[in-house]
């Protein structure tokens, strides 16, 4: 910061301007390339410094956050192309979602089967470990989004097939049979079909044009496992 | 016009001895064209395999990947490093699986297709999705034999996707290090051509594995000798592929070291495809195919949920 203050500028004004006028100056300069959305908006930079946000209440602060989170969802529940999910990336929903569809893919602990449906670990392993390869993946092919915004959206966008989860249970307390099995291959089916198109609207656009189909293959991928993990769900 | 065509020539043999000095570096692709006192004249004259432009091609290319080379030399610990593994196009991926698929002699997969540029992304996803279709085609078929004979216990057997997954991504790991370690200890033998790399080692085991996903699919239809022919036309496939990319590097060992090695990499390939076809695709007891049994066990199935029929094991 000294050397801001000290640095040559403009011999002109230097004797004019007030002390530490000179860190105005510094700003990022534009060559460097910096991923994600950095500057912050106006609005909560005000709130910040009113500090105004440590005495609210906390249903306050958990609205804030909850609504944050619903409106993602709807814009993963229609996608068109807009920033908000990569601009205000947060991880809460991913979590939400992430430990509901776990939950409900879980098998019963104790006297269920050895070769049975994931346990809870392995749900979450593969989505988080899943994303987090797509994710590196997607910045190794030279993709210009950053890590947790890939995340982001790759966590939002199994809000179809979570859908579709709590669809096939509901199903699933109907008799069994193949109009059963029929319901839900077309339910799964619409909801991955869903899934890809959302977060294709979202990240196709980071990647150079002539690789694009490389960095959503593997998000194909992780789709379809999912998906393929609550088609086979069966109660106990 | 005498001196300047021996100036050319000289120019072609010391980029040789360098580039096959530099493990790294691209090598050459001619080796066994020329002799090692660079009478150069007589292979360009008589055309070789590739052609004469083709060389001349080759030529400045290699030059320009030596500069490359000792340009940019970012350390292992930076991202830049790894980005430079999956510098490839959509075109280019696809291309390399079609060379993988239909192998020919006179290509060599590494120096035609790789083109002294391994990436990593085609090894890595091909091997996912190998797994992932392993388990998922596994499941079908136990879903489709539940059909069939509703005795048979239907559960999703989860834990098949890791043993999957483990097992491919070790055979396209550790295959391809101990070929490598291999040819290089026996690098001494061979005079001209230097052994690949780790990385171009990997790639062509990971594009290998490639024709294995189709098969796999096909696998599903459960008529047994129809199984062992697509399994066998895939190994044959794929097995061929790395015995025509394996061989210029072997041909100048001894034959005892060559036939070895080549009928090891070729049993360790089917020792893959012959335990991936029993754990995953293990056989049930036989019933037949026609479509009334189909129809017959509909009714019986549609009280009883499709995990329930432990009280049917019995009977």
């Amino acid at each position: 910061m000294a050397e801001a203050e000290e640095s040559p500028g403009d011999p002109g004004t230097a004797s004019s301007r007030p002390l530490f006028a000179g860190l105005s100056d510094i700003s990022i300069s534009q060559d460097i390339p910096v991923e994600g959305e950095i500057t912050i908006p106006m609005k909560s930079r005000i709130r910040e410094f009113d500090s105004s946000t440590l005495n609210e209440s906390v249903r306050n602060t958990i609205m804030r956050d909850l609504k944050a989170v619903g409106k993602k969802f709807m814009h993963v529940l229609y996608p068109r192309k807009s920033n908000t999910l990569l601009r205000d990336w947060d991880l809460w929903g991913p979590l939400i979602l992430c430990v509901t569809l776990a939950l409900m893919l879980q098998r019963d602990s104790v006297d269920s089967e050895k070769d049975g449906g994931p346990q809870f670990a392995e749900v979450f392993v593969i989505v988080w470990f899943g994303a987090v390869t797509i994710t590196l993946n997607s910045k190794l092919l030279g993709g210009n989004i950053s890590f947790f915004q890939s995340l982001c959206v790759l966590g939002y966008c199994i809000l179809p097939l979570t859908v579709a989860m709590l669809i096939c249970r509901l199903v699933l307390l109907a008799d069994p049979g193949p109009v059963n099995f029929m319901v839900r291959l077309f339910v799964v089916i619409v909801m991955f079909a869903w899934s890809i198109v959302a977060s294709t609207a979202f990240l196709a656009d980071s990647q150079p044009p002539n690789r694009r189909a490389l960095a959503v293959y593997p998000v194909f991928l992780f789709y379809f496992v999912i998906s393929w993990m609550i088609l086979t769900f069966t109660p106990q | 016009m005498a001196s300047a065509d021996d100036l050319a020539f000289h120019e072609f043999e010391e980029a040789t001895n360098l580039l096959a000095e530099t493990p790294d570096a691209a090598t050459t692709s001619r080796s066994d064209q020329l002799t090692p006192q660079g009478h150069v004249a007589v292979a360009v004259g008589s055309g070789g395999s590739y052609g004469a432009e083709d060389e001349v091609e080759e030529e400045s290319d290699k030059a320009a990947l030596l500069q490359e080379k000792q340009q940019q030399q970012p350390g292992f610990w930076t991202f830049s490093y790894y980005q430079s593994f999956f510098d490839v196009d959509t075109s280019q991926v696809l291309n390399r699986i079609k060379g993988s698929l239909l192998p020919r002699p006179g290509h060599n997969f590494v120096r035609h297709h790789l083109r002294n540029r391994p990436d990593l992304y085609g090894p890595f996803w091909i091997c996912a999705t190998l797994a992932f279709v392993l388990a998922v085609t596994g499941n079908l078929t136990l879903v489709l034999a539940q059909r069939r004979d509703p005795s048979i216990h239907y559960s999703p057997q989860f834990h098949k996707v890791t043993v999957a997954g483990i097992s491919i991504y070790c055979y396209a790991w550790l295959v391809p290090l101990a070929l490598w370690g291999f040819l290089r200890w026996r690098k001494g033998v061979r005079e001209r051509m230097g052994p690949y790399t780790f990385l171009e080692t990997v790639c062509v085991y990971g594009y290998s594995l490639f024709v294995f996903i189709p098969m796999v699919v096909l696998w599903l239809i459960p008529v047994p000798w129809l199984q062992w022919l697509f399994g066998a036309l895939a190994l044959g496939l794929s097995a061929t592929g790395l015995v025509f990319t394996l061989w210029p590097v072997v041909r100048e060992d001894t034959r005892l070291v060559a036939m070895v090695l080549l009928s090891a990499v070729v049993l360790l390939h089917a020792l893959l495809a012959v335990g991936c076809k029993l754990y995953f695709f293990q056989s049930l007891p036989p019933e037949n195919v026609a479509p009334p049994p189909q129809i017959t066990s509909l009714p019986s199935n549609i009280p009883l949920p499709p995990t329930l029929p432990q009280s049917m094991a019995p009977s």
